[in-house]
């Protein structure tokens, strides 16, 4: 299935070359944060935004060591809280491009609450979660994202944690933007880069990571070109649901529930679910295609935009409340303000 | 009432006839006699507000009322909700200050703790050029300051009410990092969940105001009580090494100077600064005779707009402060990153060696220590710098040493009284005051927080005086004190 390439902004004058720091990349041979920091390196030179006005912040974890490695200005924070600080420097500077780069275990265990919380604030900022579906800087115990009954370093005999479906939890946080990518289809993850950085309000792009020392495979399924066309729905705007490797398979709504059809078996394409990006309702049901693929009748994971809404970002008003303010009452009279409403004088 | 005629008080808003309809339910009262006895409830409002103890008023309603259980029964039964609603509200909190000393010919105002910091912090943005971002969450009793500077948007200023304390003092940062003076405020509990984050500022080395409105402690504690007892977590409370500067309001007008120097040395020095208040000062009200603007000090801010290293940027190079250069998002070629890692000094790349993490320990600790440099020497409120009996505080215990110390003299008794704002570094002649006493003594609403700091610092054998009862020192407490050692 093609995608449908968002056309490039005007150049900024540098190019992936200058966005590579001096810094030796830390990350272990193989690991999947090299395509994406590569596509990131890629794709933010056509953005027409100045180098200068360029803030990667992160939290902790791998994926988070990478405003190291962009040669932007950058924050490594702490643990969770990469959308807190993000939250100050985007009020108060509206005008710089920010990027938060954060994982499942940083955003959505430590930090799981500044992330809902900024996403129903919906400043103008993307955020790339890193999902590896593990803990790897802590050398391997699972994660909120991890699937249950994982054997890891911390659950010998298996987790019992029901893990997270990080687009619907967004889209229960009323998010404004929702997407999910891959480390392994650059060109798919380029492209949802590019529309993240075009939507105004908060751009959450779930990108499936492969962590090849503590869960290598993890999305092998997804992302393996054997298994790719019949375990993925790639969603685009105005296109059906149409999956398989010979694309022989659509989803079609019975009413709310979604029905997989063989359109091989005398089914229309024409029958099928047609993808707006911009229906919550339908939006709500694809996010919940989220089966187990091992699963007897399971659905194909989605990849692409879930949803897209325009919505008020949080800065704007921010900072037109202060000028409204501002034209009501005139500038601030110091001198007023420390003498206060009543005074008297002593003798 | 509500036009604004009442702007000049702290007003309460108390739904009484409501609040003791609920609280007669189901006495057998009609409406009519419950609403006739509104009055006892405001009345067990106002013993809260001052502290008074209901016996006295139970018994005379005993007396009163012997031959109607009922009238009895309802009245006692008001009198202690009117009690308990001062105390679960966390709305009210009016206390009392009495200015002790004489005032001074000139123009005064009333002012309030908590509104004298958000108007310091709103000077402080003036004097400095940079506009202030307030990112907190509410808590009892440092809410009052968002609720005062969030009415000062003409000036500028940010606020932003996070989700958690956490959210609040990173979001400061953030502002920090973009050029603006970020400021966080809370008491207690929420100090110690903006921990973490404290560390991150030290490491990062931007400026960042963090208040503490102390109140009684531990864990929730009392929260509408006051209490001096986080002094040590100001000076401890973060992992590692992580020295801050820190500031000790003494009174409701002080906040504002304390505010105001809190953002001074945090822009100047490029530092997380604490500044201590409490309960009893930020409610607490005082006549203040106002600064103009003209008078106020002026805060240099600098944003580092080239490279400072040849054809590089070192971001954690030193100025003569040891300060580091505050380059922001959005200048051209100064792109860098800062994080919470240890740094290499000057180009602030990650480094884990030995030996530069003891010399960037050892830097961090200079810096805060240079700032003794810019700061006044330790003044004498009153009488000498040497003598028999020193009587040392910080904080709000200012008004009842003054207040002790000045009839302790009057008795003719050898004693001088010190107050200390600068709680981290502290002036440079504070151990020379403290050597020119015979005894010491250091009154101080915990158990003997500030005393260990002077022990341990200038070995002296100074001693304590404690009150850990939600409640201010008397000068009496003081003045007992103060002739049991020295008469
Ligand atoms: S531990 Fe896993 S996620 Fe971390 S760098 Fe290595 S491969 Fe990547």
């Amino acid at each position: 299935m093609s995608t449908t390439i968002t056309p490039a902004a005007a150049p900024a004058g540098f190019t992936a070359k200058d966005l590579v720091t001096d810094q030796d990349i830390r990350w272990c041979p193989g690991c999947g944060d090299y395509s994406i920091l590569k596509q990131a390196q890629t794709v933010i030179p056509e953005l027409g935004i100045p180098r200068e006005n360029i803030v990667f912040i992160s939290g902790i974890g791998c994926s988070s060591r990478f405003p190291y490695y962009m040669e932007t200005f950058g924050m490594h924070s702490i643990h969770g809280r990469a959308t807190a600080v993000a939250s100050g420097l985007k009020a108060t500077r509206p005008e710089l491009s920010v990027w938060i780069i954060t994982g499942d275990g940083d955003a959505l265990s430590i930090g799981g609450n500044h992330f809902i919380h900024m996403l129903r604030r919906n400043f103008n900022v993307n955020v790339l979660l890193f999902n590896n579906q593990i803990y790897g800087l802590t050398k391997g115990q699972y994660s909120p994202t991890s699937e249950e009954g994982k054997i890891t370093k911390s659950t010998p005999y298996g987790s019992l944690d029901h893990p997270f479906n990080p687009i619907a939890l967004a889209m229960g946080a009323d998010g404004t933007y929702i997407a999910r990518s891959m480390d392994r289809d650059p060109v798919h993850l380029k492209d949802t880069l590019r529309k993240a950085n075009a939507h105004k309000g908060t751009s959450f792009v779930e990108i499936y990571q492969n962590c090849n020392v503590f869960n290598d495979g993890a999305f092998e399924i997804f992302t393996e070109k054997s298994s790719k066309k019949i375990e993925t729905l790639m969603v685009e705007n105005g296109k059906p649901f149409i999956f398989g490797a010979n694309n022989e398979k659509g989803i079609k709504l019975d009413g709310f529930k979604p029905v997989i059809v063989d359109l091989t078996d005398g089914n229309s394409a024409n029958d099928l679910w047609v993808h707006d990006e911009t229906d919550r309702v339908k939006a709500g049901i694809l996010s919940r295609f989220f089966d187990n693929p091992a699963k007897e009748g399971h659905f194909p994971r989605p990849f692409g935009v879930f949803y897209k809404e325009e919505r008020n970002c949080y800065e704007d008003d921010l900072n037109q409340q202060v000028a409204d303010v501002l034209a009501k009452r005139g500038e601030g009279n110091l001198d007023a303000l420390l003498r206060g409403r009543e005074v008297w004088e002593i003798k | 009432m509500e036009n604004g005629s009442l702007d000049a008080f702290k007003v309460i808003k108390v739904d009484v006839t409501k609040l003791t309809r609920a609280a007669l339910e189901g006495s057998g009262l009609g409406t009519k006699e419950m609403d006739r006895s509104k009055n006892m409830f405001v009345l067990g409002l106002c013993y809260w507000m001052y502290n008074r103890e209901l016996k006295n008023s139970i018994k005379f309603l005993e007396e009163k009322f012997a031959k109607a259980p009922n009238i009895l029964d309802s009245n006692v039964k008001l009198l202690k909700a009117g009690y308990a609603y001062g105390e679960t509200t966390e709305a009210i909190e009016t206390r009392y200050q009495i200015n002790p000393a004489p005032m001074k010919a000139g123009v005064y105002r009333n002012i309030m703790g908590n509104q004298a910091l958000a108007i310091g912090l709103v000077a402080a943005s003036k004097q400095s050029g940079l506009p202030i971002f307030y990112g907190t969450y509410p808590i009892t009793p440092a809410s009052d300051i968002l609720h005062e500077l969030s009415k000062h948007k003409n000036f500028g200023v940010r606020t932003f009410q996070a989700e958690d304390e956490i959210a609040a003092i990173c979001s400061a940062i953030g502002a920090s990092f973009g050029g603006c003076l970020g400021v966080t405020a809370s008491s207690g509990p929420g100090i110690a969940l903006k921990g973490e984050a404290m560390g991150l500022a030290v490491m990062l080395e931007l400026p960042l105001v963090i208040i503490n409105v102390q109140r009684g402690g531990p864990s929730t504690g009392l929260p509408t009580k006051t209490e001096q007892s986080d002094l040590l977590q100001a000076m401890h409370g973060r992992n590692g090494e992580a020295p801050l500067p820190i500031i000790a309001a003494c009174s409701p007008a002080d906040c504002f100077n304390a505010a105001l120097e809190a953002c001074r040395i945090a822009v100047e020095y490029m530092t997380p600064v604490m500044l201590l208040s409490d309960g009893y000062i930020a409610n607490g009200a005082e006549p203040w005779q106002f600064p103009q603007t003209a008078d106020l000090p002026k805060i240099t801010a600098t944003f580092i707009t080239e490279k400072n290293g040849g054809d590089k940027f070192l971001p954690y190079k030193r100025d003569e402060n040891l300060s580091r250069p505050w380059a922001i998002p959005g200048t051209k070629s100064l792109e860098h990153r800062i994080g919470g890692l240890e740094k290499e000094h000057e180009t602030g790349n990650i480094n884990y060696e030995n030996e530069n993490h003891q010399f960037m320990v050892r830097m961090r600790e200079a810096k805060v220590n240079k700032v003794a440099d810019s700061i006044p020497l330790q003044k004498m409120d009153n009488g000498n710098e040497k003598g028999k009996l020193l009587v040392i505080g910080w904080g709000s215990t200012y008004g009842a040493i003054k207040m002790a110390v000045i009839q302790a003299r009057a008795k003719g008794y050898d004693v001088s009284h010190a107050q200390v704002r600068y709680m981290n570094p502290f002036p440079k002649n504070l151990g020379e005051i403290l050597y020119g006493f015979e005894k010491i003594l250091v009154p101080e609403m915990n158990t003997g927080q500030f005393l260990s700091m002077l022990r341990s610092k200038y070995l002296v054998p100074a001693e304590g005086l404690n009150k850990i009862k939600g409640i201010p020192f008397s000068s009496v407490e003081i003045m007992e004190k103060i002739e049991s050692m020295i008469a």
